[in-house]
């Protein structure tokens, strides 16, 4: 049976005070934030950036941000039907929306 | 040009699972300067973390095994089609790097001073080593990645997603990319490439694989000019989970545990039905992938699947104890799931994990194009029609490490031999990539999705010369929709640019599987035609593709030509 949750989401860039935006994704009990954020890019938004790779298994472990100010794995986080807070890792350097710095520094390239 | 923007090595490493990791660490050893680059972070981004079951190698730890009958195995798991070279090579060649991996500390399963081994379909003894609980491919990974980590001569780069391989007289000299946290595009110089990125699962809806894996390495070599073969070959996974909606686990998890508790695959009237296609199962987990996913698929269409659309994986005849003695923290994850193998089954359907089909290479994993190497699941020929199962990351350490060796050697006599000025990371290569103005018109995501959903319904485990067809007529009108330059402007993760791109990449990549599939007019191994049913003898041949012209060139090609490619 579909529900319905909506994931306010701190956006934004670096240097640039960020913003919140919502959006409403419909969901089949059991499923996951990484679910709810990947139909925003297919359906709303594809300019939505977050960072992930294994989709469900938790092994990549590249998911990781902030909901409802605890941090979590976007994979492993359920859905609930009610205002869900998604925000980037605080004490991460920002990259863009969700998505922050985390390789580890010697695998960075610098471009500057 | 900034020395950010263009880098140079003698071997450059495209992707690092285990097959780039590996091979990262031999070039090195070879005593190459070696570049190794991942779309993703170095060591997660690929299949390799996600394996989470056994890895075949005739180690002869349960009893006693020896490397050919390991090949007698993977060759009849192919139905014919495997490139005899190229399986030798993993057999022989795995013991050694099972071996190699447990000197580095990955902690294989062991009963008392030997390998514990299990007995995984498709195998005639107990062959396959694996790590507790679930845990093989993240101890891999990690190993591979320790071993990186302590050579810091190898530069190790995340985040580079390269875009197009590059060539310069013949020869492939790097390759472009783009650096997604800035959105730059950088060169990278080499005098031998070695493309390791993986399989293409994320062509299909439901899969195993991860985000990473669609295809891009096979795209990259086919536009270099090299050959790709048996790209009809894709590996379902029979008994994938469909439902209840489980997280944090691998959707591939209920093969182990099909190895240690056999368990009964049942239909929607609680029968078991494996013996009406052929293959009874008695509780042993013996039916090999392709035959599964076809006995659960006929049985969906025969109105007798699971309310979801699979079938049913009971394990309701074992106890909570013997359930923990084999999987311990497993069963907790599952019970944060709401699932209690002891009171319900599962459902389980197939699911898209594993390409048999690549880049074309020789016994020295050379492609046919000069400089450029290929290994892991991104080439193709090991395993013919039908991949044995345990044989993915042997290949991936075995053809890493190969391909790893042979690279060095190869750059290493290009800087003896060549006083030719190296790739300076100018062209049109670079200029197409940096140049980026248009806003795009179009939600690559959602084609994306649309992509997936054509290659599941009409190119999946069951093929029809209609559905091919139609298939290939919708993915033409994605290729219309997208155009042929990188829309995007110059910021960083700029997540519109990175889907056009990827998109440009599963499209070629899902042509070629649609046509060679449209040609192999006969039903083998995975390659399972409705209107073509049994195995036709004449069709004992590889399909190779090459663009020519522009457009892609589709030719039968003898078992054993790939011996060829270099000579």
């Amino acid at each position: 049976m579909s529900q319905s949750a909506i994931l306010r989401i701190q956006r934004g860039h670096p240097g640039e005070p960020s913003f919140e935006q919502d959006f409403e994704v419909l969901f089949d009990s059991g499923q996951s934030l990484l679910d709810g954020l990947r139909q925003i890019r297919a359906r709303h938004d594809p300019t939505l950036a977050f960072r992930y790779s294994c989709i469900n298994a938790n092994a990549c472990k590249e998911c990781m941000m902030k909901l409802d100010g605890k941090t979590v794995y976007a994979c492993t986080a359920r859905l609930e039907s009610r205002v869900m807070l998604v925000a980037p890792l605080p004490n991460k350097t920002l990259v863009r929306d969700l998505l922050t710095a985390v390789s580890p520094g010697d695998e960075v390239l610098d471009t500057d | 040009m900034s020395a950010s923007r263009h880098l140079s090595a003698d071997v450059l490493v495209i992707g690092a699972g285990g097959a780039g990791m590996y091979a990262a660490l031999e070039a090195h050893r070879q005593g190459a300067k070696v570049l190794l680059v991942d779309r993703s972070l170095i060591g997660r981004g690929g299949s390799t973390v996600m394996a989470q079951m056994t890895v075949a190698a005739a180690m002869g730890g349960a009893c006693p095994d020896h490397w050919q009958h390991h090949l007698t195995d993977t060759l009849a798991a192919g139905r014919g089609l495997c490139e005899p070279v190229l399986a030798k090579i993993v057999c022989e060649q795995g013991v050694e790097c099972i071996a190699q991996l447990d000197e580095w500390g990955v902690g294989w399963a062991r009963f008392e001073d030997r390998y514990s081994q299990v007995h995984a379909p498709g195998h005639d003894r107990a062959r396959c080593v694996y790590v507790d609980f679930l845990n093989t491919g993240p101890a891999v990974a990690r190993t591979l990645r320790t071993r990186l980590v302590r050579t810091p001569e190898i530069r190790r780069i995340g985040e580079l997603a390269v875009t197009d391989l590059v060539l310069r007289d013949g020869r492939c000299c790097g390759a472009m990319a783009l650096h997604l946290p800035s959105g730059a595009a950088v060169s990278l110089q080499a005098n031998a490439v070695i493309v390791a990125t993986g399989g293409l699962t994320r062509l299909y809806r439901r899969n195993s694989g991860s985000a990473n894996s669609g295809g891009d390495g096979y795209a990259l070599a086919l536009r270099a000019g090299a050959e790709l073969v048996d790209m009809e070959f894709v590996q379902f996974f029979p008994i994938g989970h469909l439902a209840p909606r489980l997280i944090g686990m691998d959707p591939i998890m209920w093969d182990p545990f099909r190895y240690k508790l056999g368990g009964r695959l049942l239909n929607a009237h609680m029968e078991e039905f494996t013996e009406r296609y052929g293959t009874p199962e008695n509780g042993q987990y013996r039916i090999t992938r392709d035959l599964a996913t076809y006995a659960i698929t006929k049985e969906v269409a025969a109105g007798r699947g699971s309310p979801h659309g699979g079938a049913w994986l009971s394990f309701q005849h074992l106890d909570e104890a013997s359930l923990r003695q084999a999987f311990g923290p497993v069963i907790d994850r599952l019970a944060r799931n709401g699932i209690d193998l002891t009171r319900t089954p599962i459902e389980v359907a197939p699911i898209a994990h594993y390409h048999m089909g690549g880049i074309a290479v020789d016994e020295r994993m050379r492609t046919g194009v000069n400089g450029l190497f290929g290994a892991g699941e991104a080439i193709g020929g090991s395993n013919g029609a039908n991949r044995l199962s345990g044989n993915a990351i042997t290949e991936a350490l075995v053809f890493g490490r190969l391909a790893g060796a042979q690279a060095a050697s190869f750059a290493k006599a290009i800087r003896h031999a060549a006083p030719a000025q190296p790739w300076q990371g100018d062209g049109p290569e670079r200029d197409w990539l940096a140049n980026r103005r248009h806003r795009p018109s179009i939600n690559c995501a959602a084609l994306i999705e649309q992509l997936q959903a054509i290659m599941a319904d009409d190119v999946g485990p069951f093929r029809t010369a209609d559905g091919l067809a139609r298939a290939q007529l919708r993915l033409s009108e994605i290729l219309a929709a997208i155009g042929d330059s990188p829309p995007g402007g110059i910021d960083g993760y700029d997540a519109e640019l990175l889907d056009w791109l990827d998109l440009r990449q599963m499209l070629l990549v899902a042509r070629c599987v649609t046509e060679a599939a449209i040609l192999r007019t006969e039903s083998r191994g995975a390659h399972q035609r409705e209107d073509h049913p049994g195995l036709d003898d004449t069709w004992q041949e590889h399909l190779a593709i090459r663009i020519c012209g522009g457009k892609l060139s589709l030719n039968r090609q003898a078992i054993g030509a790939l011996e060829r490619l270099s000579a």
